[in-house]
């Protein structure tokens, strides 16, 4: 009899979470984001100023562009999804990591591994050069490891649960470490040339291979960058806010349409190609009807702030949630209108597509993750809060200026550029030697650069901002609404 | 829950199954007809895969990630064809492993840039691009004019392209080193290797013949990039999807 009331009230006691994993991940996430965003501006620069690939091997475009998006995506992005993802399933299961530490550890260090193996290869020139999928076999082999692992970790963590219902959030996150493994696994089948060697050949080829590949590519964006940043709203913007979900019901929906139309996208980026026309049209007609589960869930993330709307006023950490749910709904309107053939003949190859993935990339994942960092920081450290919220403000401001620059830049040089590549004179001739569209790309992309120096700028912010709250300082200063309060004063 | 979706939020197998089933649906209906279709790839002559030394320059694109800012696919405006040459076929891809279609034109495409412009255009513009074109913004390659070709499992290559479905004969394994090296040089049985790879272009790419460079590798790839088929005989409705 004692002895069961021992064991009911272990039950009861609060489990053991582990976060000292969830630190790693945490504080690798804002290093991968600073490494990320430098080598993107210093690669935009090299757009306009060429003479900055130095003439080397090692820091040409072509070899650095790879190290810029894995380092965002994967380093920057991936850190961050298993850091909240690990995070969110504990505290909704109440339930510690299944597998221990030193399981998670493996897995944290691992993890890092991957990604200095695949930005190695990169700049020294191994590489499969399918975009988003550049890492050669013997990476795509350890990551494969890692990310079975990472798949076991949640899963059995799910499965230790004490809380009858799986929450929303971890129907994102399962969903999107389930699809990953699948596109990684098909996307990068190959065939070394040696077991001692780092060369491979990939068995698809041409036309099966651009659409196996684009399969994969949207759906990166779909999973890694969409569904696994879903399960950060559906955490962070409730416990930010400290409201619930604004619908269950809208979340289910969400939910199971999202992860069923994505998958079909991918024939949009191959729009006029040789794919065959029917695969096209599926891709343009699914991508179109992604818009309406993207903006369901666009909904249900923003309306969570039913009764708190004047919390935007007062805490920049969920307005950074809430700016990336509303960049989320911009970008992925965009989308689907770029996914549409007609327009598609314009935009595709030029920098509106590079701007439209950054008005996602920048707005939606970057910002998501940086309030999930902000919420993080001082509950993993137990602070009493962050070093200074009115830096946050800072980071938030210059950042959303710097992707203003980014996007609008893009916009005008990509739509140009596209007019230009068709463009006619009087009599019959094309107007433009291609050349000319080249030269005519230049401000833009001194803008663009500039735009981005200002992203890294704001990261700098937070790296600041972080360092004195993990540090345990609090910075005295005056709280977000006192100036409204001040000015209302009565004289005395 | 009328609905029942409780069955997928308390059981962690279901879910997990019920997602894998969700998730296969479109890549399952969008792939597979294209290997099963007979029409997705064209039947046209004059396809044939890469030559070792075009194969090994392919390979240095792929290394030096050209397909960052250049595309290999030419849609079927007016202006594109106009400027580029006659809209892609899948056919000729078809040896491609991987593709390097691209989604950016950063640079122009090269999809049929093969005898648009010399080889000692080539080299001069890959060592220095704005020696040639001043408002190119594309990196400098000096170092490929003076890297020697690393070749000698070239062979191997051309067996692993076998497993994965390139026909690659017996005959042209066993010469792959040989047929590489008279490619590059003009010195040799020239007649055996356009034999083996027709259309293949001969003769020391960057001038040197002394030495086998990366440069060399990769202009004979850029040569023969969109010349294999024959656009005055190639009759699209014949294959019309």
């Amino acid at each position: 009899m004692s002895a069961m009331s021992a064991t009911a009230a272990a039950s009861e006691a609060p489990p053991d979470y582990n976060e000292d994993v969830i630190k790693k991940f945490t504080l690798a996430t804002v290093f991968w984001g600073v490494v990320g965003f430098l080598v993107g501006v210093y690669i935009a620069f090299q757009l306009a100023y060429p003479q900055l690939n130095l003439g080397l091997e090692w820091t040409s475009f072509g070899r650095l562009r790879p190290v810029h998006t894995s380092a965002v995506i994967f380093a920057f992005g991936g850190n961050a999804l298993i850091a909240t993802s690990l995070y969110c399933v504990q505290r909704t299961c109440r339930a510690s990591l299944w597998g221990g530490p030193a399981f998670a550890n493996f897995l944290f260090w691992g993890y890092q591994a991957f990604i200095v193996m695949a930005a190695t290869g990169y700049v020294l020139g191994i590489t499969q050069s399918k975009e988003y999928a550049e890492p050669e076999w013997y990476v795509d082999l350890w990551l494969t490891i890692v990310w079975v692992s990472y798949l076991v970790i949640f899963v059995g963590t799910l499965m230790r649960r004490r809380e009858p219902h799986i929450y929303v959030a971890n129907w994102f996150f399962l969903a999107f470490i389930v699809t990953i493994a699948m596109l990684h696994l098909v996307n990068n089948a190959a065939v070394p040339v040696s077991l001692f060697g780092t060369k491979s050949y990939v068995v698809w080829s041409g036309v099966q291979d651009a659409m196996t590949q684009w399969w994969y590519g949207h759906n990166a964006v779909g999973f890694f960058l969409t569904a696994g940043f879903l399960g950060i709203m559906y955490y962070f913007i409730p416990k930010q806010a400290e409201r619930p979900i604004y619908s269950y019901r809208l979340s289910i929906v969400h939910f199971w349409t999202l992860i069923f139309l994505y998958i079909w996208a991918g024939p949009h980026h191959l729009h006029y190609t040789a794919l065959p026309e029917w695969t096209q049209t599926l891709g343009m007609v699914f991508s179109i009807m992604l818009w309406m589960p993207s903006w369901g869930g666009m909904i249900n993330g923003i309306m969570t702030l039913s009764g708190a709307w004047d919390k935007l006023r007062t805490d920049p950490v969920l307005r950074f949630m809430v700016a990336s749910v509303a960049f989320y709904g911009m970008a992925t309107f965009e989308g689907p209108m770029m996914s549409i053939r007609a327009v598609n003949s314009l935009s595709h190859y030029t920098d509106w597509t590079v701007g439209h993935v950054h008005s996602g990339a920048l707005g939606w994942v970057a910002f998501i993750s940086f309030g999930a960092i902000y919420y993080l920081v001082p509950r993993l450290w137990a602070r009493p809060r962050l070093y200074s919220v009115r830096l946050v403000n800072w980071h938030f401001w210059i950042s959303t200026l710097g992707i203003i620059l980014y996007i609008t830049a893009m916009w005008i040089s990509g739509i140009m550029q596209g007019l230009m590549w068709r463009a006619y004179d009087s009599l019959g001739f094309l107007q433009y030697s291609f050349i000319e569209t080249v030269a005519a790309m230049h401000p833009y992309y001194v803008i663009r650069a500039l735009g981005g120096v200002l992203f890294l700028a704001g990261s700098l912010v937070m790296v600041y901002n972080l360092w004195r709250t993990i540090r345990g300082d609090l910075r005295t200063e005056a709280t977000m609404q006192t100036p409204v309060r001040v000015a209302a004063a009565p004289a005395e | 829950m009328k609905f029942g979706h409780h069955i997928f939020e308390k059981n962690v197998i279901i879910l997990t199954i019920a997602v894998l089933i969700t998730v296969s649906i479109g890549g399952l209906v969008q792939l597979i007809p294209l290997y099963t279709m007979e029409q997705t790839i064209e039947e046209v002559d004059g396809i044939r895969p890469y030559s070792p030394l075009e194969l090994v320059g392919r390979n240095i694109y792929v290394r030096e990630g050209c397909y960052a800012c250049h595309s290999q696919q030419i849609r079927p405006f007016r202006d594109e064809i106009e400027r580029y040459g006659h809209y892609s076929l899948a056919a000729e891809s078809l040896y491609d492993h991987p593709f390097q279609w691209g989604s950016k034109r950063t640079g122009p495409d090269l999809a049929r840039v093969g005898g648009k412009y010399s080889n000692d255009w080539h080299v001069a513009h890959f060592v220095d691009p704005r020696s040639i074109v001043p408002e190119t913004i594309m990196p400098a390659y000096p170092f490929l004019a003076t890297n020697a070709l690393r070749f000698r499992d070239i062979a191997d290559h051309l067996r692993t392209l076998r497993i994965v479905g390139v026909p690659y004969t017996d005959e042209q394994i066993d010469n792959a080193v040989h047929d590489l090296q008279v490619q590059a040089t003009g010195a040799g049985d020239v007649d055996a290797v356009l034999a083996r790879y027709p259309k293949a272009v001969i003769g020391s790419f960057d001038g040197d013949p002394s030495q086998v460079t990366e440069l060399d590798a990769l202009i004979a790839y850029l040569q023969v990039l969109g010349t294999l088929v024959d656009f005055t005989v190639y009759e699209p409705e014949r294959d019309f999807r």
